[in-house]
């Protein structure tokens, strides 16, 4: 046994490409699953989310305008750094969950392969999701998908790592912006996940993670006026349906939750990609 | 130069087939509602038409429960080959009927009989007709192997395009399996009452389409009715927030076709002739009453006084007037409220400090109606150039470049459609892409077809009508 000193890490928010404390000056002690403490975590206030959502918004334009090619490249190597980390992220969910190291070992690559999956969706979302129109007159005429924009993405607060990849993925995938508000009590895979994406080639603001309280954070999320879409997961079951009406005030996309956190093993869909894109149809005369 | 006086060329009203009593259809039958009944009145002279039954929150839980029966014991469980066929018929049935369709349309909603005749009722009846084929193929339709339908549909509609929209709304529904509770504006409830009759004559299944007229507070019971699973508007962003608090944590199924403030973007390389015509259709077209319609012009700096000539000399040559008459380019307005809007509009325009040009256009004595107007020298915060007019008022803004064209025509909360106007085909795709907009018309404006998906981004709604992926409304996926 060693007798060195390790150096613990400060955890904390992941805004626009860089690691803030919460404005607030608020932090929250963070245990394993038996109680140990494991680190102080930032607690995100509203003016954290405001932050983060106006560097979501200012990273749009460049995300969503870069090639589909482009996006999947810098998203596959998410995955690789992923694998990179994959020890430390076994050790945090088995601490975060208190899973055995198999199936925090399972839970890891499985969330590295959904990353995978998703990044490959970039280039075949007009494929799969645009048409081209035969229109009854002398019109060219097609319909593609575009991104929603900024989503607010309640994450899951028992998954800490593998649900958390599968509402975040699918959103950047599309070629909009998140803002996240990462599981209470499970946070540090969120956290580890936010220093990944730094050191990667995703541009800062495309992803903002903030650790903290949903129940707090949500409807500022639901009513900010420059949110296009909110995802109800992590959200307590008591107050989706007012998430819901203040989502209204400016017709935000709403995914609504499941009254439990759905099995992130089970194999993914289309739906979440769905949900963050928008179909514009454009029309142009033939032959005039 | 000898002018060629138009000769009055009115289409016959008899055609349309009035009675003096419409009934709500519900469960494949014409009955009385036990709500308060209304009187809808032509906008072109303000006689009253007819009266019509209206529903109370009895008959929208009897119509809700009827729709249910219909849905579970035949509609949804029917083989997709044969309710392909029922909706080929109504497709047909409307094209039959299609001259008295189109009359009556005019004759309740004012529009001129031209449009009424070669626009709604065909695209009408078109779409019946493209979402019949889908209804056995829906397997191919990238919705997994075998997608099933919601249930029960609640639906409420403007009065723009009444007929149409009833279309919009219940061809896909039934396609996909669903049935369906409709309510039709209360200014315009005839051509959808008429739509009941010919579901009547093709035979559906009763209850699988209930056709209940009323205000506001019928749209609102259908809505909130426990017994529906998908709900459909199409109307103004208001409503439709409303409507969207209303279901929040009811989990049913919901689409939202509401307002928009398109901008039409004219660049200094456009044919200007061409762009004089798109423009006027895309804001008179309908009176202007058209969620898509192109009310913001956005023209590039150097042609704008050009333009602006041409725009006025031709939007002189519009006649307004007699919707029946077949030479009219523009008709009434719908209703005393609409029209109180647009002048309470205009009226905010001119103290705002926006130049106001109106044609000198006659306009009958009689009746609802707005002569088209044109207001230059409007800046982005005007109300005019925020808010859905909804009539025939055109805000025209300027602009150098293409980047400020584009910062333009995305600053706003809505994004339902948009024009482009310019020869140069890689600034139509760069625009094309870079405008937050459902809709985006590139030399041309206000086309619309049943394999064209419509629908809007940001605060215009979300969901699409129309083509394959607007089918999702009415899948359970």
């Amino acid at each position: 046994m060693s007798d060195r000193m390790s150096v613990l890490k400060t955890y904390k928010l992941f805004i626009g490409g860089a690691f803030p404390r919460s404005e607030s000056g608020r932090s929250y002690p963070v245990n394993d699953h038996r109680g140990n403490f494991l680190a102080n975590a930032a607690q995100a206030s509203r003016k954290d989310v405001r932050e983060a959502v106006t560097a979501a918004r200012k990273a749009f334009p460049g995300w969503s305008g870069a090639t589909a090619y482009n996006r999947g490249q810098v998203l596959y190597r998410v995955a690789e750094l992923l694998e990179g980390r994959r020890e430390q992220f076994i050790a945090e969910v088995a601490a975060s969950e208190g899973v055995q190291a198999k199936r925090a070992q399972s839970i890891v690559d499985g969330a590295i392969d959904r990353w995978v999956w998703y990044a490959g969706w970039t280039d075949k979302l007009a494929m799969v999701f645009g048409s081209s129109n035969p229109v009854a007159g002398p019109y060219f005429n097609f319909t593609m998908p575009e991104p929603t924009g900024v989503a607010g993405v309640l994450a899951p607060q028992q998954s800490s790592l593998l649900g958390l990849v599968s509402v975040l993925a699918p959103v950047i995938a599309t070629g909009s912006t998140a803002v996240v508000v990462s599981s209470l009590d499970r946070p540090l895979p969120a956290i580890t996940l936010s220093e990944v994406l730094a050191t990667s080639d995703v541009p800062g603001g495309v992803v903002n993670i903030l650790t903290g309280r949903a129940a707090e954070l949500g409807p500022w999320l639901a009513s900010h006026a420059d949110v296009n879409a909110i995802d109800l997961t992590g959200a307590p079951e008591s107050m989706r349906a007012d998430l819901e009406r203040a989502a209204a005030g400016t017709v935000k996309r709403v995914l609504r939750a499941p009254s439990s956190e759905p099995d992130w093993t089970r194999a993914p869909d289309i739906s979440r990609l769905k949900r963050y894109l928008e179909h514009k149809t454009v029309w142009h005369p033939v032959g005039v | 130069m000898t002018t060629w006086e138009y000769a009055p060329a009115p289409e016959n009203r008899d055609i349309a087939n009035l009675k003096p009593n419409y009934r709500m259809f519900v469960d494949g039958e014409f009955t009385e509602g036990t709500g308060e009944p209304l009187k809808t009145v032509n906008p072109a002279t303000e006689e009253v038409l007819a009266e019509v039954s209206t529903a109370s929150t009895s008959d929208v839980d009897r119509a809700v429960k009827a729709a249910r029966r219909a849905h579970d014991r035949v509609w949804g469980k029917m083989p997709g080959a044969e309710r392909a066929k029922y909706v080929y018929r109504i497709a047909r049935m409307i094209a039959e009927r299609a001259r008295e369709l189109a009359v009556l349309e005019s004759l309740d909603n004012g529009k001129p009989i031209k449009e009424s005749r070669d626009v709604d009722v065909p695209l009408a009846s078109a779409h019946f007709f493209h979402h019949a084929g889908w209804a056995d193929k829906l397997s191919y339709a990238g919705y997994g192997p075998d997608p099933r339908p919601v249930g029960v549909a609640g639906q409420v509609i403007p009065w723009n395009f009444p007929l149409l929209m009833a279309a919009w709304k219940i061809a896909p529904a039934l396609a996909c399996g669903n049935t369906v509770v409709l309510k039709p504006a209360e200014t315009t409830p005839l051509t959808a009452l008429v739509l009941a009759e010919i579901v009547q004559q093709a035979d559906l299944p009763p209850g699988v389409v209930n056709i209940l007229p009323g205000a506001g507070d019928v749209g609102a019971a259908v809505v909130e009715h426990p017994g529906v699973d998908k709900v459909a508007f199409t109307g103004s962003t208001d409503v439709g927030k409303i409507i969207q608090r209303a279901i929040a944590g009811t989990g049913k199924k919901l689409t939202l076709e509401l307002g928009g403030k398109a901008a039409n973007v004219v660049f200094d390389d456009a044919p200007l002739d061409q762009a004089v015509e798109g423009i006027v259709n895309g804001i008179f077209f309908n009176q202007g009453h058209v969620c898509c319609a192109g009310s913001r012009l956005l023209v590039q700096e150097s042609v704008a006084d050009e333009l602006l000539e041409k725009l006025r000399a031709r939007v002189s040559t519009l006649r307004v007037g007699d919707p029946l008459d077949k030479n009219t380019d523009v008709g009434a307005i719908n209703s005393a409220e609409q029209l109180r809007k647009i002048t309470d509009l205009v009226a905010s325009g001119e103290a705002e400090g926006a130049e106001r040009w109106t044609s000198a256009c006659p306009l009958p004595d009689k009746g609802f109606f707005f002569a088209p107007t044109v207001f230059s020298g409007v800046s982005q915060a005007m109300r005019i150039a925020r808010e859905e007019i909804f009539g025939p008022v055109l805000s025209v803004l300027t602009f150098r470049t293409p980047e400020e064209a584009v910062a333009k025509a995305n600053n706003t909360p809505y994004g339902l459609s948009a024009g482009i106007w310019t020869d140069k085909g890689s600034r139509i795709l760069w625009m094309a892409q870079k405008l937050r907009a459902g809709v985006v018309w590139a030399n041309t404006f206000n086309r619309f077809d049943p394999t064209a998906p419509f629908g809007g981004y940001q605060e215009s709604g979300f969901g699409r009508e129309g083509g394959r992926v607007g089918l999702e409304a009415y899948l359970d996926v």
